[in-house]
């Protein structure tokens, strides 16, 4: 490409000396209903240029809020104070129109949710000429505006900009709007980029293109990067500074490898443990933090994490503790009083959680110990095929294509078992279990549930089957009705299966004891409980009938970390107690491994890779199974680095107009690397599923191991 | 992108002949000319009865008196009045008239709307934004048979202190009024001002609210602060970004407005006794006369149908979602 | 293990088969229902309190006045011809010595009566037919759809003007049932798309997945989460029904003689307003008094029902900048 006019500062060369942005004692506040929300209670941070800092903390810990400080947007309902230093000059109190001047040109920012970050009604080239024509105004050239937009979109990886310029925002996936939204980041050789959850919102294998991508940004602007998160995997091997936020305040800083190895404060302990590990394949004991993050309307005194804190003592409840220099060191700093007892133990990181948390394994569940085809299916799909019409037409509708959403798969679940259902967005997974779900004769194929072919029941049968299948869905917010109470929820499948009132009465409770919470909250109503309780009343509700199979739709990604640890946890006891089969399905494959006993890769309708976990995650065969573990951060800064990564280029291909012969084919990097021979046979035949090792199979036709963890 | 206009044009046409069918069926089942004309005083004697029945074609069954009109109305013939004379003569005139009216008033109303709802979204919970809002309300909850008179009131007091008839309020121009084109154009504005003011201040307030929801909608959006991040000062980046996307809702409710207009100025017609199809309507059921009410209804539908297919093309141009597919 | 562990919390770990020990909810006393919330919200909105007097103000007065005043509406005082408001007539009298007072009481009687059969009955329709097309789509999802759409093209008023001739001289339900019959497809249409997304919504798929029949899922799930939409709508219907009762009646297409409403007085008498002012202005007013207070009502009840309503927040804000200065 000709990069003409693109000109970036060496990145050698900082603009000024001493850090970026400092920020000091910045305190943000907002009125609300219940009276002030105190969103950031004192936060001091600097940023070094060309430094990568991450901010770590639960939702609501107050890191939009700070950042969108730092950037003037906050609204004018909040009420700042502190001081926040942009290369040594004062932004707080500055007007809109001085701020505007740094904003996009000196500091620019990265949203969470890319889909909604563009004005959808110009095209994605004139909103990045744009930001280039706001700060130069009259120095460049509409023309020339335009085609710089057109080399930063290149350079941020959109294939074809000189077209892609002209599309507007819905025409772009959303990994493409993410990257559209650096460009535009980038565009002025800003000296800092603000990146809040820029990858939150997209899939794991553009989570790396994107993290990959920011890498780059850094390297050209030669800027310093404020990263926001809520998953230690995602900055571990990004940034070089780790910022840990509760309840508005930092509570610990250090440099990454010592934050990873050496916490020193309980809550960065827990988030440490809370999270399932890709990489370690004997049962892991997950760390979860109970109770919520304070409300930051009137907090108590003491230390804000005190009610979930596994060492509290008395002396906790006085003051809130200051940060402080641990390990003798100014670069490692953390909040809490028995930080010294904690950098006592000899266990690290996450080890050191379990002991301090006190986790535990949950026992393999009776029937598992029986050999799996001794057991009996539970769940069986045989060429499962789901397609959608795509109509086009004027007056009279015509059928022009179709969507192959589910195109042709197979596997069986038997009792006490676990299947993971795994992959990108799109790929079928959810169509897959509403079809399992509605129980009715599929488009192709066969799904037998219990035996029982669900193209020949009658409605009275479908409805038999019912009380034997149940479903836990993503989003714990929508999934309960939010006008019956807790008791009529978990009671509402016992009442339509006909159950008498005495008996409803019995089990309710009981169900709440199972799932961990206290029955005599049985007459509340869901908007009073959190995100976890609430999916732990959805898992009850599930539990209602006794079924054999549950199918569970993503049932932890709407959760924090610390959270989500909490009901996999229930989860797994659950099976372990009432020998329960799961359908589980969701993206993170680090869950997955966690909970799974065998997972089943989707791409593109298709299963390509299914099998034992551990065999499955060890010694992947498809090269699509390569590239999505490979795309998954690992909680760890030291393997991190040294991790290769496999960066799928492009996004999901339409299903409505899937490639000929290996549907991966158009972005396999092992396909690239075949001479054109071999080529051939990807392109024109289609790879079957065949067996690599016991209970392993997968579809290519030159599937090998490599091994990416 | 003309395919799907297309589609709903043609969809449009569907819906404005079943509308007046249904209207013509309506009327002629309901209504009793000869009724009327027997309680004459004295009772016209049974030939001419008789002849009425036969010219109004009441002999024949509804679905036929339809097809028969309708042929008519396909040729420019829209049939006769009870009384006998051609609708056709008095039709142009007529919708003259009240396009006049219309279209001025929606044009104020529609310009003035987006910009008193904008103002009111950027300004929330400001002065100028509960102004605005009890404003909008007083006059939404204000019919215009009540707006009109009042209006009527207003303009004497105005005309009383000034000490000559500056605002006229009966008719659209003065009957037999000489002058040249100067002072003919003069008297006919005397006269458009009230009207046009009843019409439009009506629509002020409707738009206004919806301009302001639909901005305070887009002012809490993402893609705003994008904008505003890239550098855009917030004036700007409203303007630009802002305004643009929450115009797009609007363009339906345009055309919505269009058609509850028509029937809305039935009301300002009669009050300030203005010809126009509204005040036909009103005659042509006084008269029990079917014809003039499928006309007018045809009208009606026919201004839907075109404002319908207006904001089709308008949405189509602010949305680029909708202009794919 | 060097960490000496809290003995409660080790207590807590190893307890009953949770997972993780979950805390309570927030207290008893602290958990703000929802309905608390709204009515803490809706009591804060000042219009909507001041609406809501007005409205049970106007029901108490006009059922209540008329028994107050000593004179009825069908009385005629000789020696009061068209006078204007004094102690003996307080609303003043009219060219045959009816007392305006208990004339209007009469009217805005009929008036708010049939305001409130109307929105109850349409309000109900609306949601039962609107639901139902919504889940079921299909068929009557078409067709109810297509009724909306001709509904924009042949409004309700030019229906019932057509029909008028034939409720001639019946009884005044059948306005109520026609103007009932007529007013419920927008608001259909606006249930039809909550029910859309209500339909997506996980805890209608649980429940049907649990084998729920699809009319327990409308009546227990559905129709009760849209209940802020339904009261809302309804009472913005009481007053869009006055108004369409109003306005027929303006025209004499609505309420007939010997039944009097706000709608058939200003009707009569709006020709007098720029010459006896008080015969049309105590109509007028009530009737723009009504409809503002269910408006501000409404609108009210929008607020308080809206979870990201920030109107209250504003006002904090400023009571505690006062408080400062
Ligand atoms: N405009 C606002 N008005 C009132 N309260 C707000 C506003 N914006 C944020 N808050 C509150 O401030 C607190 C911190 O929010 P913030 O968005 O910074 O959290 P976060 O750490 O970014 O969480 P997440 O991970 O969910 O993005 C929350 O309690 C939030 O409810
Ligand atoms: S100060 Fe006390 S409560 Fe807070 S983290 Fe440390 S030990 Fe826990
Ligand atoms: S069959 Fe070919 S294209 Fe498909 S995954 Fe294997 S190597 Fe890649
Ligand atoms: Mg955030």
């Amino acid at each position: 490409m000709t990069t003409s006019e693109i000109q970036f500062d060496t990145p050698a060369t900082p603009a000024t000396e001493g850090p970026v942005l400092q920020v000091e004692d910045l305190h943000v506040s907002f009125p609300s209903e219940a009276g002030r929300v105190h969103a950031v209670r004192g936060l001091s941070y600097h940023v070094s240029p060309g430094e990568v800092l991450g901010i770590v903390g639960e939702s609501g810990s107050g890191k939009s809020v700070s950042s969108l400080a730092v950037m003037g947007l906050l609204p004018s309902s909040a009420r700042i104070s502190g001081s926040i230093k942009f290369q040594g000059r004062e932004l707080i109190g500055q007007n809109d129109a001085e701020l505007s001047k740094i904003r996009g040109r000196r500091i620019s920012m990265v949203f969470q949710d890319p889909l909604s970050a563009l004005t959808p009604v110009y095209t994605v080239g004139d909103q990045i000429a744009e930001a280039i024509l706001v700060h130069k105004k009259g120095a460049v050239s509409k023309a020339a505006a335009n085609k710089r937009a057109v080399e930063l979109l290149d350079l941020v990886g959109i294939p074809n900009a000189v077209e892609r310029a002209k599309a507007f925002p819905h025409e772009f996936s959303g990994g493409m709007r993410q990257r559209a939204v650096i460009a535009m980041a980038i565009a002025n050789d800003p000296d800092l980029i603000i990146a809040d959850e820029p990858t939150t919102a997209l899939d794991v294998t553009v989570q790396a293109q994107v993290l990959q991508l920011l890498e780059t940004a850094q390297e050209v602007t030669g800027a310093g990067i404020v990263i926001i998160t809520h998953d230690l995997g995602v900055v571990a091997g990004f940034a070089d500074r780790l910022m840990v936020m509760y309840a508005g305040r930092a509570v610990e800083k250090g440099n990454v490898d010592e934050i990873y190895q050496q916490p020193r404060m309980p809550y960065t302990l827990g988030l440490l443990g809370s999270i399932p590990r890709l990489d370690v394949s004997e049962k892991q004991a997950l760390v979860p933090i109970k109770g919520n993050p304070p409300s930051l309307t009137d907090l108590p005194p003491g230390c804000p994490f005190a009610p979930r804190c596994p060492m509290v003592v008395d002396a906790c409840h006085t003051a809130e503790p200051p940060l402080v220099d641990v390990d003798g060191s100014a670069e490692h700093q953390a909040a809490c009083i028995r930080t010294n007892e904690i950098a006592a133990t000899d266990a690290e990181g996450a080890e050191a959680a379990v002991e301090i948390f006190g986790a535990e394994v949950a026992d393999e569940p009776e029937v598992a110990k029986i050999p799996r085809d001794q057991r009996d299916i539970v769940l069986e799909l045989d060429q499962l095929v789901k397609e959608y019409p795509v109509n086009k037409g004027v007056v009279f509708k015509r059928r022009v294509g179709t969507v192959h959403a589910v195109a042709g798969i197979s596997f069986d679940i038997r009792e006490g078992e676990t299947l993971g259902l795994v992959g990108e967005s799109g790929c079928g997974k959810t169509t897959t279990l509403m079809e399992i779900l509605n129980l009715q004769k599929p488009m192709g194929g066969e799904i037998s549930v219990l035996g029982t072919k669900s193209s020949d029941v009658d409605g009275k049968r479908r409805f038999a089957i019912r009380r034997d299948m149940s479903v836990v869905f993503q989003d714990p917010m929508a999934s309960l009705d939010p006008r019956l109470t807790i008791h009529d929820c978990i009671a509402e499948p016992m009442q339509v299966h006909g159950y008498a009132k005495d008996e409803i009465n019995r089990r309710v409770p009981e169900l709440m004891r199972l799932v961990g919470l206290r029955p005599d909250q049985l007459s509340r109503y869901p908007g009073e409980f959190s995100g976890g309780q609430r999916q732990r009343i959805g898992i009850a509700r599930a539990l209602a009938l006794e079924p054999k199979l549950v199918v569970l739709d993503e049932p932890v990604s709407a959760l924090d970390v610390s959270i989500q640890a909490g009901v996999i946890n229930l989860l797994e006891e659950l099976k372990s107690k009432l020998g329960l089969a799961y359908l589980f399905v969701a993206h993170d494959l680090s869950v997955v491994r966690h909970i799974a006993d065998r997972v089943a890769v989707m791409y593109l309708g298709k299963i390509i890779e299914i099998g034992e976990v551990d065999s499955v995650f060890d010694a992947p065969r498809h090269p699509y199974t390569q590239a999505l573990l490979s795309a998954i951060p690992i909680p760890d800064p030291v393997k991190e680095r040294q991790r290769e990564r496999i960066i799928l280029t492009g996004d999901l291909p339409s299903p409505a107009n899937p490639p000929s012969g290996c549907r991966f084919r158009t972005r396999c990097f092992l396909h690239a690397q075949l001479p054109p021979e071999k080529q051939r046979q990807c392109i024109e035949v289609e790879p079957l599923r065949e067996v690599q090792a016991e209970d392993h199979e997968a579809a290519c036709h030159f599937a090998q191991i490599r091994q990416v963890l | 992108m003309a395919g799907f206009l297309l589609r709903r044009l043609v969809n449009y046409v569907v819906l404005a002949l079943v509308a007046t069918f249904l209207a013509f069926t309506l009327a002629s089942a309901t209504f009793d000319p000869i009724g009327v004309l027997q309680q004459r005083n004295p009772p016209p004697p049974a030939a001419s009865i008789e002849a009425k029945k036969r010219d109004l074609h009441l002999d024949q069954p509804i679905p036929q008196r339809f097809v028969t009109w309708m042929s008519g109305v396909v040729q420019g013939d829209f049939g006769r009045t009870v009384a006998d004379r051609p609708i056709t003569d008095e039709l142009g005139r007529r919708i003259g008239v009240s396009l006049r009216l219309f279209l001025l008033g929606i044009t104020f109303g529609i310009v003035f709307g987006v910009l008193l709802g904008v103002v009111s979204a950027i300004r929330q919970y400001k002065f100028s934004d509960y102004f605005a809002t009890l404003f909008s309300f007083i006059l939404l909850s204000m019919p215009v048979l009540v707006l009109g008179p009042l209006l009527k009131l207003g303009a004497q007091g105005l005309n009383d202190a000034i000490g000559s008839n500056v605002l006229i309020f009966v008719g659209e121009a003065t009957p037999g009024f000489q002058g040249n084109w100067f002072e003919s154009l003069v008297d006919r504005l005397q006269h458009l001002i009230l009207p046009t003011l009843a019409i439009a201040l009506g629509q002020i307030a409707f738009y206004s609210r919806y301009q302001r929801s639909s901005m305070l909608d887009v002012l809490g959006s993402d893609f705003l602060r994008t904008a505003q991040a890239k550098g855009l000062t917030r004036r700007k980046a409203l303007f630009k970004h802002g305004l643009r996307t929450a115009l797009i809702p609007m363009a339906t409710l345009f055309a919505f407005g269009f058609g509850l207009l028509v029937v809305g100025g039935t009301f300002t017609e009669k009050i300030f006794t203005w010809y126009g199809m509204g005040d036909w309507l009103v005659v042509g059921i006084g008269s029990q006369d079917a014809n003039i009410t499928a006309t007018v209804t045809l009208f009606v539908a026919v201004c839907v149908l075109f404002s319908g297919w207006l904001a089709d093309v308008l949405y189509a141009a602010l949305d680029p979602r909708i202009r794919v597919n | 293990m060097t960490v000496i562990l809290n003995e409660g919390d080790a207590a807590g770990t190893t307890g009953a088969a949770s997972g993780s020990p979950v805390d309570a909810a927030p207290e008893p006393e602290k958990a703000m229902t929802r309905g608390r919330l709204v009515l803490i919200r809706f009591m804060r909105n000042k219009l909507a309190l001041v609406g809501l007097v007005v409205i049970i103000g106007m029901y108490l007065m006009a059922f209540v006045g008329p028994l107050l005043s000593k004179w009825t509406y069908d009385q005629q005082d000789y020696a009061a011809f068209l006078e204007p408001p004094y102690a003996d007539h307080i609303f003043g009298t009219d060219k045959i010595g009816t007392d305006m007072f208990a004339l209007t009481m009469r009217g805005l009687q009929k008036s708010l009566i049939i305001g409130l059969l109307v929105a109850l009955i349409s309000t109900t329709i609306a949601a039962v037919v609107g639901a139902a097309a919504g889940y079921f789509l299909g068929v009557a999802d078409k067709a109810l759809m297509w009724v909306v759409d001709l509904l924009l093209v042949l409004p309700s008023f030019l229906i019932i003007a057509i029909l008028s001739p034939w409720f001639r001289g019946k009884s005044w339900w059948l306005l109520v049932i026609m103007l009932a019959a007529f007013q419920w497809m927008i608001t259909a249409r606006i249930v039809r798309g909550m029910t859309l997304t209500l339909k997506e919504r996980e805890f209608v798929k649980a429940a049907k997945f649990m084998g729920q029949p699809a009319r327990k899922i409308i009546a227990k799930h559905i129709v009760p989460n849209m209940a802020s939409l339904l009261i809302i709508d309804a009472t913005i219907n009481v007053g869009s029904a006055v108004l369409a009762e109003t306005g027929l009646s303006f025209f004499g297409f609505g309420v007939q003689s010997p039944d009097v409403s706000l709608g058939t007085m200003i009707g009569l008498y709006a020709e007098s307003a720029t010459t006896f002012p008080w015969l049309f202005l105590f109509p007028a007013g009530f009737l723009v008094v009504f409809v503002l207070a269910v408006n501000w009502v409404g609108d009210g009840l929008r607020d308080a029902l809206d979870p990201t309503s920030t109107r209250v927040r504003r006002k904090e804000k400023k009571t505690k900048e006062k408080a400062a200065a």
